[in-house]
């Protein structure tokens, strides 16, 4: 992310042209309704991670205006940021408050609606940041406050870019704490606070890992459903998503397919063991192929791979065997070797980049499905929820894990996919914001 | 997968340059029959069952009444005997119609019709076979010899398994021949990954695999680097730097990961460094980043299973192992991380063999191998090479040479000694010379001072045999080789232990027709020894209950003394002939005839007068001046005629001869006869002696028993006395009950 690109990216979205989108009047009137109040009281609770529906019912008028007392005092000020700062990409949520009173906006602070205006009125920010419009949750009530959840990611080597501009912006001015989470919270510390005299609030990863999941899955009812999985993932015909209701989702596997691989068994909102991890993640599918193929995105990786053919790369049973190896049940069409045809010098000469490309995806995918497998039968446990941004826009990968899940545990193993794969580590950074004062 | 990779590598381009020395390799062709090969990606192992005839020295009794003075108690004749014994050869693939065409040359019998054939690239070559040898290429499956071939080596070799320690000062640590092998792990890393649970000898399942293998590192190494061929990608990636390619814990965290305990230097994302389109990366990196990413992998996944199925012992095979220092170190790395210690990475040292000895039991099956026991034959195999620790010199060394494995059938089957306290933790060695430089040191130097002497002494042996100096120049030659081997590898056949240098030798010596350098020494020893045994036998019969008992124990170590295997001994009795047993008890501090005569027979019958039961067991074979068996029985027949307590107690049953099953000047208790173990058993065996400096100090001295035990002899060697705190001519007389309390001396 480049530093002028904060400003405007050519796509003629000039900062003076963007008043606020929203209306924030309208949406203030809703705000204030009781019911939102405790509902959003409640919520302080689920930012410890606890499913918030359940809540929402329990609570009464009668100690609901208390309630908004503490709230006020205890809300958090001003911007509400999440951040995951992970090996390859930075998840950055940011909670925009559409319930915004005039005599708040007179109040606000010109960074902060800078800031605000910046973030909201740009899809994609120098070159490499991008906000997932898809993604964001418009209509969310946190703490009390009515607005919209925007997710944006941008690659961890333009954090000091990102620094800079929360520098130019005067970010340090608004008095907040900046919950980040993921390994840079830590290995970015002294920057945020020597580049952007920035304190952060470092939380651990798998700690809000959890507790966004868990947020989002309860939060969202309307739109398309957040948690997913594929029908029939063993017939390409018929194979297709469907909704899944995760309502009690314990005990899970959530596999977080980062740079690597995370691995953890949960068995409560709070009671959740790291099993294992690889380090055969998104970063080695991205880091080999740009060694094989000179590609240098992940974008472009995976639209190369959507058009190779990984059996010319991988040697397969048939291609020792002749068909099936029937002796110990491995169907022909099962990788024998990946990229086991490479060790012969014609067939090297003979594969495209894309066929490379496909190959190192069914590779590192496979691996992930087989090491989850054996976790979930070590643990004892059916469900697997995969996340993380490796499967962003990777339909391959999540339909291989689907049907690899199926196919080797005879139907026993369910793969769970969820639509905000790599930023449940940043809104539960974000949720934690409440625990910072 | 099982499958060896195929191979990019010009298999069809055959060598025919080299010329087979026919003394060295594929011995005993003529007599060769059961044939098996497994051909591999590169390498070929060809396997058959040989007959040996073995010169053996045989001892008969005369006619018990023509008994004159001055006549020698036995005869002493030398015999043929056929003994059988497997040969394994591995060469490249490349010689593998030389090696077809010297087999055809030179093979006699007739009645072999089919070879058995496994591997990868048996398909490849089989018309080739068919069109050489006129054999009938027999396909077996892979996994099945496989799991057959471990089996019978786990079962048959002593210190097969090793654990591989890069950094530790012996790299090789060599595990004990657990006495039930079962259930365990076999890892077999080709270009896929198989894991097979193995339960019986015929009972395994392969729980699992990965496609990620030896193929993958090699395919994708080859694409990454442009480098062909396989030990060019290791020694490419011993080289390296793996942590300019990978994303490290610290890369992301700036340090470790404290909370979940993830050290900084862990891999948080192989490759991870290299999503990136304008850097360069050395092949060096890429490919040590390539192995660790690998390596970890499997390690994982072999951990994972392991735990599923809840097993302890993983053995990792395959042409990705095979003896390479890189791929063992990175993979027993992973094992230890993922399991914290508890599953340890155990490697086999005849990995590369087990398709063909598994493809040759299968066609082997109506001669029963494995109802016998068989032993490995440390003058016929090549043993461990090592490959560390820059591996390629060594690899290229090794290139046109054929490594070679032979094992003996063995007379007896081999078992525990039933009163073994922990079977599993028995370790019969005292000092392991592989872990002990020094004292590894000092041996070899001893050996190879000794060996002038053992020269010596085996055309001694053999004067009315005009060649046999030439004979026993080769045997000089053959041995001297195996020490200089050894001391470069001490590690080339399992632990290097004083036993292994002296069985080494015997091994030696009877490949060359020593059989038994010692036999007419013994003979005249024996033969005096018995003209005082009377004597003995009263003398000690007038002292009182104590005074006996001391000389007694006097006696069993005085005999000790006799020993012509100690350097020190020798070179006594070689320079004065007249050293007696009454100089021998004044020097104090299983051999033949002092010793057994005077010393054991003496104890045996205050035992036998006591009403105790007496099993008296010696080696099944001659070892440097050690009473046999078969002289042992004529030895007892002769007391028994002068001495009715032993000729009641013969004849009543309650002093029984059994052989050991051992050819050894040491004792391994955990391959001990059969018969000799039922004995043991039936008898309710409640004391154990052992005596003597190999089977009581270099073996055994810390072997624990379900019984009381008395471990005695005579220290011979200033060396070992000054180590175990004493001098030259010091006695070890080691009681030991079995409780916790250790014995005294």
């Amino acid at each position: 992310m480049e530093l002028n690109g904060y400003h405007c990216d050519g796509e003629g979205c000039g900062e003076a042209e963007d008043e606020d989108t929203t209306g924030p009047m309208q949406i203030r009137s809703v705000a204030e309704a009781p019911c939102s109040f405790a509902a959003a009281a409640s919520m302080e609770k689920a930012a410890a991670g606890g499913p918030a529906h359940r809540e929402r019912r329990i609570s009464n008028s009668t100690s609901a205006r208390q309630r908004t007392d503490s709230l006020r005092k205890n809300r958090p000020p001003f911007p509400w940021f999440g951040m995951d700062i992970g090996g390859t990409l930075v998840k950055l949520v940011y909670f925009e408050p559409k319930d915004i009173t005039t005599e708040e906006e007179q109040e606000e602070v010109e960074s902060l609606k800078s800031i605000r205006r910046y973030l909201t009125s740009h899809t994609a920010y120098g070159k490499t940041g991008i906000r997932d419009v898809h993604l964001e949750l418009p209509d969310l009530t946190l703490w009390g406050r009515r607005g919209c959840m925007h997710f944006i990611r941008f690659p961890t080597q333009e954090l000091p870019a990102f620094l800079q501009m929360g520098r130019e912006k005067h970010f340090s001015s608004l008095h907040t704490t900046l919950c980040a989470t993921g390994g840079g919270a830590y290995k970015f510390e002294a920057d945020f606070r020597t580049m952007a005299n920035l304190q952060l609030l470092k939380l651990d990863e798998l700690d809000c890992l959890i507790k966004g999941v868990l947020y989002i899955d309860s939060v969202v009812s309307v739109g398309p459903p957040e948690c997913y999985y594929y029908e029939n993932p063993t017939d390409p015909e018929r194979c297709q998503q469907k909704a899944y209701n995760l309502e009690n989702p314990y005990p899970l596997l959530l596999v977080n397919i980062g740079s690597g691989v995370s691995i953890l068994a949960v068995y409560s909102k709070d009671n959740y063991k790291r099993v294992t991890g690889t380090s055969l993640g998104g970063g080695t599918f991205l880091g080999m192929c740009c060694l094989l193929t000179g590609c240098s995105t992940f974008e472009e990786a995976l639209e190369m791979a959507s058009k190779g053919e990984s059996t010319r790369v991988d040697k397969l049973v048939r291609d020792i065997y002749g068909g099936d190896y029937e002796r110990f049940g491995l169907p022909g069409w099962a990788v024998a070797s990946s990229f086991g045809n490479m060790m012969c010098k014609e067939k090297r000469d003979s594969v495209s980049k894309e066929d490379l490309a496909r190959a190192t995806l069914v590779t590192i995918t496979n691996n992930i499905g087989s090491i989850t497998r054996m976790c979930a039968l070590n643990e004892n446990i059916e469900r697997v929820v995969f996340v993380g941004n490796f499967l962003r826009v990777n339909t391959l990968s999540m339909k291989l894990l689907a049907y690899a899940l199926d196919y080797w545990s005879k139907g026993q193993l369910k793969a769970l996919f969820l639509r905000h794969e790599g930023y449940f580590g940043a809104v539960g950074a974000l949720l934690e914001l409440s625990n910072s004062s | 997968m099982a499958t060896p990779g195929g191979t990019d590598r010009a298999s069809h381009s055959l060598d025919k340059s080299i010329t087979l020395p026919p003394d060295e390799i594929f011995r005993n062709l003529e007599n060769a029959k059961r044939f098996a090969i497994d051909i591999g990606g590169s390498l070929t192992k060809l396997a058959y069952y040989s007959t040996v005839q073995h010169k053996v020295a045989k001892v008969r009794s005369f006619d018990h009444t023509a008994k004159g003075d001055g006549e020698p108690l036995y005869e002493i004749s030398v015999q043929e005997e056929i003994t059988a014994r497997l040969h394994f050869i591995k060469f490249e693939n490349t010689y593998i119609e030389t090696c077809l065409d010297f087999i055809k040359d030179h093979l006699v019998n007739t009645e072999t019709k089919v070879i058995k054939a496994t591997g990868g690239g048996a398909h490849k070559f089989k018309d080739l076979i068919e069109k050489k040898l006129k054999l009938k290429v027999d396909k077996e499956d892979e996994m099945t010899c496989l799991i057959k071939g471990c089996n019978f080596v786990l079962r048959n070799i002593p210190h097969e398994a090793f654990v591989y320690a890069k950094h530790a000062d012996s790299e090789f640590r060599f595990q004990n021949t657990h006495p039930d092998i079962f259930p365990y792990l076999l890892v077999n890393i080709g270009s896929g990954v198989s894991i097979v649970k193995v339960e019986s000898e015929d009972k395994y399942e392969r729980i699992g695999g990965s496609s990620i293998g030896g193929g993958t590192f090699w395919g994708l190494g080859a694409l990454l680097t442009k480098t062909k061929r396989f030990d060019e990608l290791l020694q490419l990636a011993s080289k390296g730097q793996h942590t300019n390619v990978d994303m490290l814990v610290k890369d992301i965290y700036g340090g470790a990961y404290g909370s979940l305990g993830l050290t900084g230097d862990l891999i948080a994302s192989s490759f991870g460094k290299s999503a990136t389109a304008d850097k360069e990366f050395s092949k060096e990196d890429m490919a040590k980043s390539l192995l660790h990413m690998i390596s970890n992998d499997i390690g994982q996944l072999a951990c994972l299973y392991a735990r599923l199925h809840n097993l302890t012992r993983v053995y990792f095979g395959g042409f990705f192992i095979r003896g390479h220092p890189v791929t063992m170190h990175t993979i027993t790395y992973s094992i230890n991380f993922f399991t914290k210690g508890e599953v340890q990475a155990l490697f086999l040292r005849h990995e590369g063999y087990l398709g063909a000895i598994g493809a040759f039991l299968k066609g082997a099956e109506e001669d029963n191998p494995n109802q016998y026991s068989w032993g490995e034959n440390y003058a016929g195999s090549s043993g461990l090479m090592s490959v560390s620790p820059d591996l390629n010199p060594m690899q290229r060394a090794r290139s046109g040479t054929f490594d070679m494995l032979e094992m003996d059938r063995l007379e007896r089957q081999l078992v525990n000694l039933p009163l073994l306290q922990d079977p599993s933790s028995y370790i019969p060695d005292t000092v392991d010379l592989t872990e002990d430089a020094l004292a590894r040191e000092y041996w070899l130097y001893c050996f190879e001072e000794a060996l002038d002497g053992v020269v010596k002494r085996a055309v001694a042996s053999q004067r009315d045999q005009p060649e046999a100096a030439e004979r026993a120049e080769k045997f000089r030659q053959k041995y001297r080789h195996k020490l200089q081997t050894l001391r470069h590898q001490p590690f080339a056949y399992g632990s290097l232990t004083v036993r292994s240098l002296l069985d080494t030798r015997e091994h030696c010596l009877n490949e060359f027709n020593f059989p038994d350098p010692y036999s007419k020494i013994k003979q005249r020893e024996n033969d005096m020894a018995l003209k005082y045994y009377q004597k003995v036998v009263k003398s000690l019969e007038e002292l009182s209950w104590d005074q006996r008992q001391f000389a007694l124990v006097r006696g069993l170590l005085a005999g000790n003394v006799f020993d012509w295997g100690a350097k020190a001994v020798s070179d006594v009795l070689e320079s004065d002939p007249e050293f007696g047993f009454e100089q021998a008890k004044h020097q104090l501090q299983d051999n033949s005839g002092m010793d057994i005569i005077l010393g054991v027979f003496p104890f045996v019958r205050e035992l036998l007068i006591r009403g105790t039961e007496v099993v008296l067991a010696s080696n099944s074979g001659p070892a440097l001046n050690d009473v046999t068996n078969s002289e042992l029985q004529i030895v007892t027949e002769r007391i028994a005629a002068m001495d009715p307590v032993i000729q009641a107690a013969v004849k009543e049953d309650r002093l029984t001869l059994v052989q050991s099953g051992s050819s050894s000047p040491c004792l391994d208790l955990s391959r001990l006869d059969k018969v000799l173990a039922t004995v043991v058993r039936e008898r309710s065996t409640d004391l154990v002696v052992i005596e003597g400096m190999g089977r009581a100090i270099h073996t055994n001295y810390y072997a624990m028993l379900s019984c009381e035990s008395l471990k005695l002899a005579v220290i011979k060697n200033s060396w070992l006395a000054e180590r175990l705190g004493g001098k030259i001519f010091s006695v070890v007389f080691k009681y030991e009950v079995p409780s916790k309390t250790q014995g005294q001396y």
